[in-house]
């Protein structure tokens, strides 16, 4: 019988997971727009294509910092207080990310529709890189002692978060642009997809080796793996997921290319998650003062109660979201262009 | 200034910034999910075109309460380190429960409503809206949950260096917090109430699609005046509730110095904090407080004197916020009802002063609001969680000043400019009127 806090750490992990599939094409699909749309009506297009479903993701990352908080508050504490400057860019990048998506068509101006064109990409770009800095130094672990947080915002700045951070740009990227190219159909940004999806594959089988070496070395992840060889599945399936990406891009098969380079997302996140295990945030240099599921959890009530509402409602949250994702389903059209709502 | 200060500060800011945007989204909501119904039962294009021009305006200030309520979540991680740590094992449950009830629907269903004119069925459409509006109260209940237990903790015990939740039932069924619930939500129909009538106005005095307008208008008035009477009765429960639970709190807000029975409400008084008296007292209505707290013209009020000096909040800043949103309250009865009588018999553009009244009063439930919250959460002070923690022992270790002040100017600079876009988006877009 699993005990509540390892039940929580898995949900914690999955709700992480969750965002990054499905927020993480948002923010990919910011990345790529000022690349991939040449002229306003493609800018439209591609910011139409996650219309609907953009700000219903954006609510799995409320829910995983609220659980953080929630089911591991002393954890909350340490993490959001270590990754102070980063936190406060990603919200700043995401506020304005959301913004731009609301206010970019409210004005017919050039230079308004630039100005957010940027605060777009801007906002897509830094969540995406920090998110990944987040995570590769948490994978470290950080400079903790009885006193709480040790480091500075420079210490965040290292080889291995640098390059965790670089891997989730490449990784929502691709994710992002297989989303566009089952949205937009056979049109010239859909061509010029074609162009790009496979050379960004390449990119990203790349980076994702890189991590997984760079986690051998800079971290203590693989430990995990080596004491209960059944976890070797995620990483497995993590190169099972680049392969099959790779074959269905190569036959311009988007959706299956989509549904695998977020199989790939969510892998590559619970592998490092399930080498954390049972540490939230390990501590450098000494072990001891490590955050644990145990220390820095919540009472074993409020984790009851916080169980029986996840236990309702997350399958709940899911039904319709799937739904409304079905609602909306297939490439944007020239009617849902012509709605003087959509972006 | 120090970490505390500048998190204070920064705290104060954002909220404050924040709660701009959710009244006016608590309420347009349901006006907005009321006129689409309108259109679905009765097939009158005016009620769609109505629909989609307040509905614009809805989603502009949407984006923005949206966008600014993440902030105030990291924050409490980030600034409020200490505070989070004693009371995470229960302030942080409503707030999960809050993005798991209530976020998720609003902002998928919000999805919906923008883009799915054309893919579902104008009931279904219609229905989505009224999803959002049962979801934006919804959350309001969770956090208002929250801030309730902050003034009035119930169901925990100190335990393991901190505060642990013992009894959820005690946490939602709080009636402090259902109280701040009712009075919240109140208050943003009201500001909605008058938004609508504000910007009807506006219209019908240039004669712009008088109809539509006359109808807007006829809408917000009477939402506005069974809003405004209910915000000032659930306010009056409301105080009786606060005297009971945060005595200090009442003493600041009637600025009452000494500990009596019968006490009188002063329409005139100067609060003299040095000198722990009021400088002026005058015109006096017998017993008044003592009702109005105790529901008993004799009871005996504790005055701030009672209460250690490190123990009172901020005498000022709690009696004359107090004192404004009451005031402000009664003038929206006023206000609504007499244009829910002028819009009910159809005499409004004959009064074409009272319509430019409206339109000057838009600010002042919003200001009624911010005031509002001056009282709940100056009021509180010194403590964070009322008689369990102190704000000053609240604020994360390990944060710099520096840090405090890049935070702090970062989020003004985006924040005013965010504001500014706002506001020249709504005056562009109410002027602009109704599409053809």
């Amino acid at each position: 019988m699993m005990d509540y806090q390892s039940l929580w750490f898995f949900l914690w992990a999955v709700l992480w997971a969750a965002y990054f599939f499905l927020d993480g094409f948002d923010l990919g699909v910011g990345i790529l727009h000022p690349f991939l749309a040449r002229n306003d009506l493609e800018k439209r297009l591609v910011m139409n294509s996650i219309g609907p479903v953009w700000d219903g993701n954006k609510v799995w990352l409320v829910t995983a910092a609220g659980v953080t908080f929630a089911a591991f508050p002393a954890a909350f504490v340490v993490i959001f207080s270590a990754f102070y400057f980063p936190l406060l860019l990603i919200l700043f990048g995401l506020i304005i990310r959301g913004i731009a998506l609301e206010f970019r068509n409210k004005s017919e101006s050039r230079a308004w529709r630039r100005g957010w064109d940027l605060a777009f990409f801007l906002g897509s770009l830094t969540p995406a890189f920090l998110f990944g800095v987040i995570f590769g130094n948490l994978f470290q672990g950080l400079p903790l002692n009885d006193q709480g947080y040790q480091g500075s915002a420079a210490s965040l700045c290292n080889r291995y978060s640098l390059m965790t951070g670089l891997m989730f740009v490449v990784m929502l990227t691709v994710h992002g642009a297989h989303w566009v190219a089952v949205k937009t159909g056979d049109d010239l940004v859909g061509a010029r997809l074609g162009r790009f999806a496979p050379r960004a594959w390449v990119l990203l089988v790349v980076t994702v080796a890189l991590f997984f070496v760079n986690t051998a070395f800079a971290t203590s992840l693989f430990a995990n793996y080596l004491d209960n060889y059944v976890l070797l599945v995620l990483p497995a399936g993590v190169m099972l997921s680049l392969l099959a990406m790779g074959m269905e891009v190569l036959k311009r098969n988007y959706r299956p290319a989509f549904f695998a380079s977020g199989a790939a997302v969510v892998l590559i996140v619970l592998t490092g998650f399930a080498g954390l295990y049972p540490l939230l945030v390990p501590a450098r240099p000494d072990a001891i003062h490590s955050l644990t599921i145990f220390n820095s959890a919540a009472s074993a009530y409020t984790l009851k109660i916080l169980t029986v509402v996840a236990v309702v409602f997350v399958p709940l949250v899911a039904a319709y979201q799937i739904w409304v994702y079905r609602i909306f389903r297939g490439p944007v059209t020239g009617e849902d262009m012509e709605n003087k709502e959509a972006y | 200034m120090d970490v505390l200060a500048l998190s204070r500060i920064q705290f104060a800011v954002t909220a404050m910034f924040h709660f701009l945007f959710v009244p006016l989204t608590l309420g347009l909501s349901i006006l907005v999910a009321y006129m689409e119904s309108r259109y679905v039962a009765t097939r009158d294009g005016m009620y769609l075109r109505m629909t989609k021009f307040w509905g614009r305006l809805f989603l502009i200030n949407f984006a923005l309460g949206v966008a600014t309520g993440l902030s105030l979540q990291f924050q409490l991680g980030m600034n409020w380190g200490e505070y989070s740590r004693y009371v995470g094992d229960i302030f942080a449950v409503p707030l999960a429960i809050e993005a798991l009830l209530a976020f998720f629907l609003e902002a998928t269903f919000i999805g919906l409503w923008i883009f799915g004119w054309k893919r579902v069925s104008p009931r279904l459409h219609a229905l989505s809206i009224w999803i959002v509006a049962l979801a934006t109260n919804m959350s309001a209940l969770w956090i208002l949950l929250a801030n309730g237990w902050m003034q009035h903790p119930v169901g925990y015990v100190l335990r393991n260096n901190r505060a642990e939740l013992t009894d959820f039932l005690a946490l939602i069924t709080s009636g402090y917090g259902w109280l701040k619930f009712f009075h919240t939500i109140l208050a943003g129909y009201v500001v909605a109430a008058f938004f609508v009538m504000a910007i009807s106005a506006w219209h019908l005095l240039r004669k712009n699609h008088l109809p539509l307008f006359k109808e807007s208008f006829r809408i917000g008035a009477t939402f506005g005046l069974v809003s405004a009477l209910l915000v000032v009765l659930v306010g009056d429960f409301h105080g009786a509730e606060v005297g009971k639970a945060q005595p200090a709190k009442l003493a600041a807000m009637e600025s009452l110095w000494e500990t009596q029975r019968a006490v009188p409400f002063y329409l005139i008084l100067v609060p003299d904090p040095q000198k722990e008296r009021n400088a002026l007292e005058l015109l006096g209505i017998p017993k008044m407080v003592s009702f109005l707290a105790f529901k008993d013209g004799n009871a005996e009020v504790k005055g701030l004197k009672d209460f250690p000096r490190d123990e009172r909040p901020p005498v000022w800043a709690t009696y004359v916020g107090f004192r404004l949103m009451v005031g402000l309250g009664g003038l929206f009865i006023l206000l609504s009802a007499l244009a829910a009588f002028l819009s009910w018999k159809d005499l409004l553009e004959r009064y074409p002063l009272f319509l430019k009244v409206l339109l000057l009063a838009l600010p002042l439930p919003y200001l009624a609001g911010e005031l509002g919250w001056i009282v709940a959460e100056v009021g509180r002070q010194p403590w964070i969680v009322y008689g369990v923690l102190k704000t000053s022992a609240a604020a994360s270790r390990g944060v710099s000043a520096l840090q405090a002040v890049v935070s702090l100017a970062g989020f003004m600079i985006l924040y005013g400019f965010l504001g500014a876009v706002n506001f020249y988006l709504l005056a562009k877009y109410a002027r602009k009127g109704p599409e053809a």
